[in-house]
C-alpha cells in the first residue's frame, strides 16, 4: 500500500466520527427544519401533512405576532450590538494603555462572560425588581422614582438589552484589545512625529488595521444578538404582552409551548436565513478587508 | 481644570458608599496636597482614567458581590435594605438549598456531564482536525468547507428537528441529548477547527522522522502531535466544559423529570407553589453554581479569556 493511500484511508478514519455526527446533529437536521416548515405538524401526536408555503403565508400575512417578532429582534439587535462594540473598542483602547491595574479591570469586565447567562439573568432578575430591587433603591436616594423595569414594555427591552451587553461584553473587549496591541508600534510614532493627534491617530492607524477585527466582532454580535433565548426566557419570558418576544423565543413558544412544530419550523427557516446571510457577508467582507491582516 | 477639582471628590465618595451624597470633608491644607497632584496633567489622565474605569465596573462586579452576599441572608433580608453585607453570615441557606430540592443531584449531573462532552470533544475534534490539517486524501477541502459554514450556525436551527430524532431514538428525558449534541453539533465543528489551526503549525519535519522510524499516521497523532498540542487542547477543553455547563434550552426541551435537571434548569425550579422564587435559596444555589467557575477562572484568567476570544474569532 502506498503512503497516499494510507494516508487517505486514516483521513477517513480520523475525521469520521466528527463527520457522520456532523451529518446526524447538524446537516440533516438542516435539511429536516426545511422540510418541516412546508409541513403542519403538531408535537403531540407526531401527525404532519404537506401543507405548502401556506407556514410562511401565514408568519408574513396572518401572524401579527411574528412581525411584532421580527420588529422586536430588530430593536434588540439594533440596540445591542452599537452598544456592545462601542464600549467593548473604547474599554480595549483604555485597557490598551499598559498601565498598572489593567489586569484587574479586564478581568472584572470579563468575569460576566465566564457565568452561565442563566445565573446572571437570575442576578439582574432580583437587581431590577420594581420597589425592592437595588437598582430602584439606589435611584431613589436621587429621589427618582425607577421604573418597573421588567415589567413595562419599553424598559424590559432595554433591561434586555442591558443585561446582554454587560454580559458578553467582554469578550468583544478582549477580541479588540489584541487587535489593538497587534498594530505596529513605528505607525503611532510615525504618526505622532506628523503631528496627528489622538482622534487622528486612531483613525488614521488605529481603525484601519483593526477593520477586519471590527467586521468579525460585528457579525459574531449581530448573530448573537439574533439568538438570544435565555435571557428572554428567565427574565421577561417574552413580556410584559409581546414586548421583548424575540425570534428563538418565538420559535420555543410555538414549537414546545403550542406545540405547532411546522410553524416553529418555518420560523426556524428565518433564522437559517438570517444566520447563513451573515456568515456569506462576512466570508466576502474578510477576502475584500484581508489586505489590511498583517 | 476646576471642573476636575470640583468633580474628584464626589465621584470618589460615591465609590466609597452611594449613600453618601455629601463631600467629604475638605480642610485647605489637604486641598492644596490635592491641587498640586492635579497640576501634572500626565497625574491627572491617570486618575481620571482610573475613575471612569472603575465606574464602568460597578455593573459588573455588584452583581456578583451582591449575590454572594445575598445568599447569607434571610428571604426577607434580600430585599429589606440593600446594605452590602448580611446582618449575619446564614450558611444555612447553602444546606437549605439542598434540601429544597435534589440540588447536589443536579450538581453531580453537570459535572458528569460536562466532563464526558469536554472529554469526548477533546478526542474526536483532534482526531478530525489532525486529519483536516495533515492528511490528504480526495474532497478534504470540501468537507471542511461544510464544517466551516456550520461554525455560526445556532443549535436553535435545529432544535426541532433534534427533537423529533431524539424521540426517535427514545432518549428524551435521559442526558444522551446534552452529549451528544454538544459533541457532535456545531460546538464539535469549531473545536476540530480550533484543532485544524494548530495542527496546520506543525513542522513537516517532525513528521517524517517519525515515519522514518515506522510509526503509523495513528502512531504520528498519538505520539507526536498531540504531545505537542497543549495549547489548543486547553483552549477547547476551557471552551467545551464551559459550553456545556451552562447549556440552558437543550437541558430545557429534553429533560423533564426533576432528578434529571442540570444547573442552570435547577437553578431556575427554586420557587415555591405559586411560582414565587425563593430568594434567598435560588441565590445560594447560583451562588454554589458560579463561585467554582470564577474561581478556575481567576486562577487562569489570560488562558481562559484569550481561548473564548479566539472562538469568537472563529471562521
Amino acid at each position: 500500500m502506498t503512503q497516499a493511500r494510507r494516508n487517505s484511508i486514516s483521513g477517513y478514519l480520523f475525521i469520521a466520527p466528527q463527520f457522520v455526527g456532523f451529518l446526524v446533529f447538524v446537516l440533516g437536521p438542516i435539511v429536516a427544519v426545511f422540510v418541516f416548515s412546508l409541513q403542519s405538524r403538531s408535537l403531540l401526536t407526531g401527525e404532519s401533512t404537506f401543507i405548502g408555503l401556506q407556514n410562511f403565508r401565514r408568519m408574513f400575512f396572518e401572524d401579527g405576532l411574528f412581525l411584532v417578532t421580527m420588529r422586536n429582534t430588530l430593536v434588540f439587535a439594533g440596540g445591542l450590538v452599537p452598544a456592545n462594540m462601542a464600549l467593548a473598542l473604547g474599554l480595549a483602547l483604555a485597557l490598551s494603555r499598559g498601565r498598572r491595574g489593567v489586569g484587574f479591570f479586564r478581568t472584572v469586565y470579563f468575569a460576566p462572560v465566564v457565568t452561565s447567562a442563566v445565573a446572571w439573568a437570575i442576578v439582574w432578575r432580583f437587581l431590577l425588581e420594581a420597589d425592592r430591587g437595588l437598582v430602584n433603591q439606589y435611584l431613589s436616594v436621587f429621589s427618582i422614582t425607577g421604573p418597573n423595569w421588567l415589567r413595562e414594555p419599553g424598559w424590559a427591552m432595554l433591561s434586555v438589552i442591558v443585561n446582554r451587553v454587560l454580559k458578553n461584553l467582554g469578550m468583544n473587549m478582549v477580541i479588540f484589545l489584541a487587535a489593538v496591541i497587534n498594530v505596529p508600534g513605528e505607525y503611532y510614532e510615525a504618526a505622532t512625529l506628523e503631528g496627528a493627534n489622538a482622534v487622528q491617530r486612531f483613525r488614521h492607524v488605529t481603525f484601519p488595521h483593526i477593520m477586519p477585527t471590527t467586521m468579525m466582532v460585528l457579525v459574531i454580535t449581530l448573530v448573537g444578538s439574533f439568538k438570544v433565548f435565555d435571557t428572554i426566557m428567565l427574565m421577561t419570558q417574552g413580556g410584559p404582552g409581546h414586548a421583548t418576544t424575540v425570534l428563538v423565543y418565538y420559535i420555543y413558544f410555538q414549537g414546545f409551548r403550542v406545540f405547532r412544530t411546522g410553524y416553529a419550523s418555518a420560523l426556524s427557516v428565518v433564522l437559517f436565513v438570517v444566520v447563513f446571510a451573515l456568515t456569506l457577508a462576512q466570508w466576502s467582507a474578510r477576502k475584500r478587508l484581508s489586505h489590511y491582516e498583517t | 481644570m476646576r471642573r476636575e477639582i470640583g468633580r474628584k471628590p464626589a465621584d470618589g465618595a460615591k465609590l466609597v458608599s452611594p449613600k453618601g451624597s455629601g463631600s467629604p470633608s475638605v480642610t485647605p491644607g489637604r486641598l492644596r496636597v490635592f491641587l498640586r497632584a492635579l497640576v501634572s496633567s500626565r497625574v491627572r489622565g491617570r486618575l481620571v482614567w482610573y475613575l471612569v474605569l472603575a465606574v464602568i465596573a460597578i455593573p459588573f462586579f455588584l452583581p456578583f458581590w451582591w449575590m454572594v452576599t445575598s445568599s447569607f441572608k434571610t428571604a426577607t433580608e434580600v430585599f429589606a435594605d440593600p446594605s452590602f453585607f448580611p446582618s449575619a453570615w446564614r450558611w444555612g441557606n447553602f444546606i437549605d438549598a439542598f434540601r429544597y430540592q435534589p440540588f447536589a443531584r443536579h450538581y453531580f449531573n453537570s459535572v458528569y456531564i460536562a466532563v464526558i462532552v469536554t472529554v469526548a470533544t477533546v478526542l474526536i475534534s483532534s482526531l478530525s482536525g489532525y486529519a483536516y490539517a495533515r492528511l490528504r486524501f480526495a474532497g478534504r477541502s470540501l468537507l471542511f468547507v461544510l464544517i466551516l459554514s456550520s461554525l455560526m450556525m445556532p443549535s436553535e436551527v435545529t432544535i426541532i428537528p433534534n427533537f423529533f430524532l431524539m424521540s426517535f431514538l427514545g432518549l428524551t428525558n435521559t442526558h444522551w441529548p446534552l452529549i451528544l449534541l454538544a459533541v457532535l453539533g456545531a460546538h464539535g465543528a469549531l473545536s476540530t477547527f480550533i484543532m485544524r489551526q494548530h495542527f496546520l503549525m506543525i513542522p513537516g519535519e517532525l513528521e517524517d522522522a517519525a515515519r522514518i522510524d515506522g510509526l503509523g499516521n495513528f502512531g504520528i497523532f498519538l505520539r507526536i502531535a498531540m504531545p505537542i498540542a497543549g495549547a489548543a487542547i486547553s483552549a477547547v477543553t476551557i471552551l467545551t466544559f464551559l459550553h456545556s455547563w451552562n447549556l440552558f434550552l437543550e437541558p430545557l426541551v429534553f429533560l423533564n423529570e426533576l432528578r434529571l435537571f442540570t444547573l442552570p434548569l435547577s437553578l431556575n425550579n427554586f420557587r415555591d407553589a405559586y411560582g414565587v422564587p425563593l430568594w434567598h435559596l435560588q441565590l445560594a444555589a447560583t451562588t454554589m453554581s458560579v463561585v467554582p467557575i470564577l474561581v478556575v477562572y481567576i486562577m487562569a484568567q489570560q488562558k481562559i479569556s484569550s481561548a473564548l476570544a479566539f472562538s469568537g474569532l472563529k471562521g
